[in-house]
């Protein structure tokens, strides 16, 4: 069976341009803080959702709607009224972190596919399986903490379809196990869908080298000649035990194609690509890009070389956790 | 309210380690969670003090815990995780894999690295066998009420992060290995320096966070002291300290006062800047616009 290309939306056009470029599914989130990319003017509202399902559906494609973030105690609603829409939108399934979601999910709608997002940090084959037996998921999205021989191990004792981080923006810690972002800004992934967020970026001319600052502290300082990458937390410069640079992880992104045969023949079933906040054009072509390696894959056809290397341009790159010596 | 000591986050040497723990026995303290939290490579070295200890800490009328892995992925820890379930102690999980491995009707207790943000999540552990919650510490003083009220109706105690670095972040790198131009399979233990931590600090030299082999701590300590009366209020049963190399003895004394009412909000605070002047301290998840940040007055007035 051909691996399947699961591609992000940040709106519906970049939806029917990743339908367009070959996505067999698309995942994306509505509008609000119950998806971990609640950002200002992306995601869909309930009616772009309903279009965006039908256009997928009419071009053979699968829309999952990612609902990934952890309710806020008193305010739980709006979580299950997003799961309620989700289903409502006719999409193929919703991707959930938070256990009682999971709960609310399974029985309010025994229908409804469920897939655990990699913000729940499965990472072990117990806790998949026990997932799978008390909520009934399908698939589950791993953790970027896992090494390959780690995920052939996994999908050997479960019956539960793996998914796998292939490219884009890389975790470094176990993902929804992190209020990095919150001790410095007050906003996270895990509460707002958020990390970094922009609105607590300052850039600060000092003396011709650029700083940039999160929540007011300095996490990267660029001479007036060399580009100033985003200060993301985990990927910030620090100094510790007489030492200065990225202590946790260099300003990388993620880039496994090469490692495509090894994921399937670790029993891997979906590829995923991170980047919701990326263009539809962004996402187009590395849509293309995957679509054209897994059919190659497929063929017995060696995988294209070097394919993405203009899209991160400026930016290292990475095959992260999936080797075990980057631990 | 009830003061838990949580699992110590850190390699401290065997003898370190029990030396701690038999202090513990005339603590004004009612429980003890320990056992090894962070990295299963350390466990070795001071497991088979275990069964000792908590002997020890139930004769001295404590109730003694024995928390999970944060994060568990290795053939090995898997094991480690389903045998904890068979030593007869109760169980603190802190990595949702433990909820794989408990008997079915064995009531158990839910760590701060397992996310429960919602009264959803409580009322599902609670129908699994959760007696006792010990919270996120990302969690705000709204939430913190709103789950305590929850937990209230289903039997489940809430407890709060009282004091100490907190916890922000667990991965599948080791940062002490790193440092050391090290893998996290060849790490030589090079955290075992650095008792409380190895401290982080930004490019303008303010100390930010603290490395801990795969974890990553908040520099600031975390410090309830203010904002007892108003945990208090919102029906929080217990305040959890975590583990420090030094001054917990005076620091579990103080708590144990403040929450008899025999030392007024500030009292912590002020002693432990006057005893350790370089100590920062925090309460900003609860109170604050930011984890980072103290507030210096209470929420409740």
């Amino acid at each position: 069976m051909v691996m399947e290309i699961v591609c992000p939306a940040g709106t519906p056009a970049a939806l029917r341009a990743a339908v367009r470029a070959g996505a067999h599914t698309v995942y994306c989130g509505f509008n609000d803080e119950t998806n971990a990319r609640n950002f200002p003017g992306l995601n869909f509202d309930r009616s772009e959702m309903r279009e965006g399902v039908d256009f997928a559906h009419a071009h053979g494609a699968r829309v999952l709607v990612a609902i990934n973030t952890f309710p806020r105690a008193g305010d739980q609603s709006i979580w299950h009224r997003a799961i309620d829409d989700a289903k409502l939108s006719g999409a193929d399934a919703v991707i959930l972190a938070d256990a009682g979601l999971l709960d609310y999910a399974a029985r309010t709608h025994p229908g409804l596919r469920l897939h655990l997002s990699v913000q729940a940090a499965a990472a072990n084959a117990d806790i998949i399986n026990f997932y799978a037996g008390t909520f009934g998921v399908k698939r589950v999205v791993l953790p970027r903490v896992l090494s390959v021989p780690e995920i052939a191990a996994i999908n050997a004792e479960t019956d539960v379809e793996t998914e796998v981080f292939v490219f884009g923006g890389l975790c470094v810690m176990a993902e929804g196990r992190c209020s990095l972002s919150s001790y410095a800004t007050g906003l996270s992934p895990n509460m707002n869908g958020v990390c970094s967020p922009a609105s607590h970026v300052k850039y600060h001319d000092n003396n011709g080298e650029l700083d940039a600052k999160l929540g007011g502290f300095t996490i990267h300082r660029a001479a007036k000649d060399e580009p100033a990458p985003y200060p993301t937390l985990c990927k910030g410069c620090f100094s510790a035990g007489g030492q200065t640079g990225h202590l946790f992880e260099d300003p990388v992104s993620l880039n496994a194609e090469q490692l495509i045969p090894q994921l399937q023949k670790a029993g891997v079933r979906a590829l995923k690509i991170e980047g919701r906040q990326r263009s539809k054009s962004y996402v187009a072509q590395v849509v293309r890009n995957f679509r054209a390696a897994v059919d190659a894959l497929e063929a017995g056809r060696p995988l294209p070389e070097g394919m993405l290397a203009r899209l991160s341009e400026g930016q290292a790159m990475t095959t992260g956790a999936y080797k075990k010596t980057w631990r | 309210m009830e003061l838990t000591v949580g699992p110590n986050q850190f390699f401290w040497s065997a003898e370190t380690w029990s030396a701690f723990y038999e202090g513990l026995a005339d603590a004004p303290v009612d429980r003890v969670v320990l056992g090894e939290l962070v990295c299963s490579k350390r466990l070795p070295f001071y497991q088979d003090r275990i069964p000792e200890a908590l002997t020890a800490l139930a004769k001295a009328g404590k109730e003694a815990v024995l928390t999970s892995l944060a994060l568990v992925t290795l053939k090995r820890e898997r094991k480690l995780t389903a045998e904890l379930a068979e030593i007869g102690v109760t169980v603190e999980i802190n990595d949702m894999t433990a909820l794989a491995h408990l008997p079915k009707g064995v009531g158990f207790h839910v760590g701060p690295l397992v996310n429960v943000y919602n009264e959803g999540t409580l009322a599902w552990l609670a129908s699994l066998g959760a007696r006792r919650i010990c919270l996120p510490p990302e969690l705000p003083l709204a939430s913190v009420e709103s789950l305590a009220r929850a937990g209230t109706g289903l039997g489940v105690a809430i407890e709060v992060w009282g004091h100490g670095r907190m916890p922000l972040a667990i991965s599948g790198r080791c940062y002490h290995a790193r440092l050391h131009k090290r893998t996290k399979d060849n790490c030589q233990f090079a955290c075992e320096e650095d008792p409380d931590g190895l401290e982080v600090r930004t490019l303008e030299g303010r100390p930010f966070m603290a490395m801990n082999g795969v974890q990553t701590l908040s520099d600031s300590y975390a410090c309830a002291d203010y904002q007892v009366e108003a945990l208090a209020a919102a029906g929080v049963s217990a305040l959890r300290l975590s583990p420090q190399s030094h001054g917990f003895a005076r620091l579990y004394q103080l708590y144990r006062e403040r929450l008899d009412g025999t030392l007024p909000a500030g009292a912590i605070a002020d002693e432990v800047r006057r005893t350790s002047p370089e100590t920062r301290l925090s309460d900003g998840f609860l109170v604050g616009p930011s984890g980072v940040s103290w507030s210096a007055v209470p929420a409740l007035p």
